[in-house]
């Protein structure tokens, strides 16, 4: 499905993301684990094409298409789709316009609003204008939702959501991708009990500095943080 | 305030103190009058651009209207079921009928301010006195029309708007030219009086041509309780456009929320403001100015709230959007405290679109241009009008024609 090889990436002048290679087959979610500032966020912007991530090297195939060098809305429009750590705010577009937009009348956006608990007053609302964190997730993925894109990024949806309605997004996100691909990054792992993973990967310093079994690598780090990680020969070689 | 005539004719030489200086003399006042008529039976080019400012045919979406041409007024109608709420008639009969409307006219805007203002008391072509009379809520707005119909021409309309106690109504006015007219000056003076308790909602839209020069001249005078909005859109080129609107609170909790929608394009000047003066307690203010600027379009955005007793208190927004690097937007918020305990705040911000935000409408499917065009929509937001969904739609339809629809 999504298939990146050796991706250098800059961003702003500097290096973000250094020879990344990963592959999520179609049908498989996989995480992204890493500590903050590690390029998990860079990976995600770099796979939907936005202007600011200059790839020096490496190629994205999207099921078998090259996307490299495509512009965002035609990424999208081959089935990728995200949610995003933190949207910025706009003024004046309302959350509801752009769920229509999203649906196309195929799906109907308030029982969607229901499953992400989205109250239906938020639909007049600017978007992610005075939200809490947690709604911010919400929408976001709500917004996901709408789109029904082949293959999901999601970007810490966990971040910042209180307990009730983390079980609600997980439960949400795992029923969503049941017949989907996705690659989630999540920094505290907090959602990945909802979820049916079926690969892990560690970023440090840029690049993937581990792929595996997903119990295995989410219950060491879950256990003993990314200092655990710190102490692995393969992370101590990309310092 | 009364003026001899000779200190008027010594303003008449006298520039505003905004907005380029014009010979007023050089327009042409000459017209033969135009008979009354229906706005169903106007000429469809008359017609059209009417609907282009808010002006609606249909008899049943308006309470009452006012159509004025060139200097005649050709309709000023009051629907049937109306009739005892409200009053539509020109300002010169209006005179004549009531004695007392002396007591309005020319009291809260001063005919010596600058020559427009000398010029719409020396040359006057009648415009709208509308009253809502006392205790009556009027749900269907009334509407209001100045047109003109020849090209270079002058008109000077002088308007008389009264809310009389616990009254509450909507009033739309929609201020254009035909097709054919690319020049000529405008000069509108508007005296609103709220009385106590009265609610109104005054809605104006200006659609002028390239080389047309544009002066409104606008006071609110506002009793205890009372309450108004003024909500004003220009959308289209303008050769010059220079107003600031004032409204003064006097009475006690008395409310006043200016919202401005511009969009400067090709070669306009526009410079448009609106004053508060809270002049009593608990009176409230509040400016939310909206300007997009594109082409080589120069807007300044003013603003003035003046605190003139311990309880009150007043905001200001003015938001700029440029579009071009060759126009200009210039936000000059000001703010005049003159007793403590007066609250007065503001907030302005003059930018580009945010590269961010149509990287993320992107990545939801849009392409770059529909990005965009939603980003400017969505700051062109209708909702600061606070209007019935009726004239919310008529006027997003407007941003729309104007803009482009991304949904």
């Amino acid at each position: 499905m999504l298939r990146i090889e050796n991706l250098t990436v800059e961003i702003a002048g500097k290096r973000v993301l250094e020879r990344v290679n990963l592959e999520v087959p179609k049908g498989e979610t996989h995480v992204l684990l890493g500590p903050n500032g590690s390029g998990k966020t860079s990976l995600i912007t770099s796979i939907l094409g936005f202007p600011n991530c200059h790839i020096l090297s490496g190629k994205i195939w999207f099921n078998s298409t090259d996307i490299t060098a495509m512009p965002t809305d035609e990424r999208v429009k081959l089935g990728m789709g995200a949610a995003f750590q933190n949207p910025p705010q706009i003024r004046g577009v309302k959350l509801g316009d752009v769920l229509r937009h999203l649906t196309k009348g195929k799906v109907d956006e308030v029982k969607l609003a229901g499953t992400t608990n989205i109250p239906v007053d938020f639909f007049d609302r600017d978007l992610n204008l005075g939200f809490s964190g947690g709604e911010l997730k919400r929408t976001e993925i709500l917004q996901l939702l709408a789109q029904r894109p082949d293959f999901a990024l999601f970007d810490e949806p966990d971040s910042g959501v209180d307990v009730e309605n983390l079980e609600i997004i997980g439960k949400a996100i795992n029923e969503f991708l049941k017949k989907r691909s996705g690659l989630l990054i999540t920094h505290l792992g907090h959602i990945l009990r909802y979820l049916k993973i079926d690969r892990a990967h560690v970023m440090f310093y840029g690049t993937i500095a581990c792929s595996g079994k997903p119990t295995n690598i989410i219950n060491r780090i879950m256990k003993r943080g990314y200092k655990w990680c710190e102490q692995c020969p393969k992370v101590k070689r990309l310092r | 305030m009364p003026k001899s005539k000779k200190t008027t004719l010594n303003a008449i030489e006298k520039p505003a103190a905004f907005g380029p200086d014009l010979d007023v003399g050089a327009f042409k006042r000459e017209t033969s009058p135009w008979p009354p008529c229906t706005i169903s039976k106007l000429p469809e080019d008359i017609a059209q651009r009417a609907l282009s400012v808010g002006i609606s045919a249909e008899e049943k979406e308006r309470a009452g209207t006012y159509f004025q041409i060139d200097h005649s007024a050709i309709l000023q109608a009051i629907q049937e079921s109306f009739s005892e709420k409200a009053e539509i008639m020109t300002t010169g009969e209006a005179l004549e009928k009531y004695s007392w409307a002396e007591e309005y006219w020319w009291k809260i805007v001063d005919a010596d301010t600058d020559k427009f203002t000398a010029l719409a008391k020396l040359k006057w072509d009648q415009g709208y006195f509308i009253r809502v009379l006392e205790g009556q809520k009027i749900t269907v707005p009334l509407q209001a029309c100045l047109f003109i119909s020849k090209d270079n021409f002058n008109q000077n309309v002088h308007n008389l708007i009264i809310a009389e106690p616990n009254s509450e109504a909507q009033i739309i006015t929609g201020c254009t030219v035909h097709p054919n007219v690319q020049s000529g000056l405008h000069v509108g003076i508007s005296e609103f009086y709220g009385k106590k308790n009265a609610k109104l909602t005054f809605t104006m839209i200006h659609n002028w041509a390239q080389n047309f020069n544009v002066r409104p001249r606008t006071a609110a005078l506002l009793d205890d309780d009372a309450t108004f909005v003024s909500n004003y859109m220009c959308m289209k080129p303008v050769k010059s456009l220079q107003m600031y609107p004032v409204a003064y609170c006097r009475g006690t909790n008395s409310r006043v929320r200016f919202n401005t929608i511009l969009h400067g394009n090709q070669n306009s000047y526009l410079d448009v403001g609106s004053k508060v003066v809270l002049q009593s307690k608990g009176s409230r203010g509040e400016i939310i100015a909206r300007a997009i600027a594109s082409d080589n379009a120069q807007i300044n955005a003013r603003g003035l709230l003046i605190g003139e007793h311990e309880d009150s208190k007043a905001h200001l927004e003015c938001r700029g959007l440029l579009l071009s690097d060759n126009a200009s937007i210039h936000a000059i918020p000001e703010l005049v405290g003159k007793v403590k305990g007066t609250e007065l705040s503001h907030e302005a911000a003059v930018g580009k679109i945010a590269e961010d935000q149509i990287q993320y409408l992107m990545a939801r499917g849009f392409s770059e241009t529909e990005a965009e065009s939603l980003i400017i929509r969505g700051f062109m937001d209708v909702s600061i009008f606070g209007l019935p969904d009726v004239l919310k739609e008529d006027i997003r339809r407007m941003i729309d024609a104007t803009f482009g629809g991304a949904l």
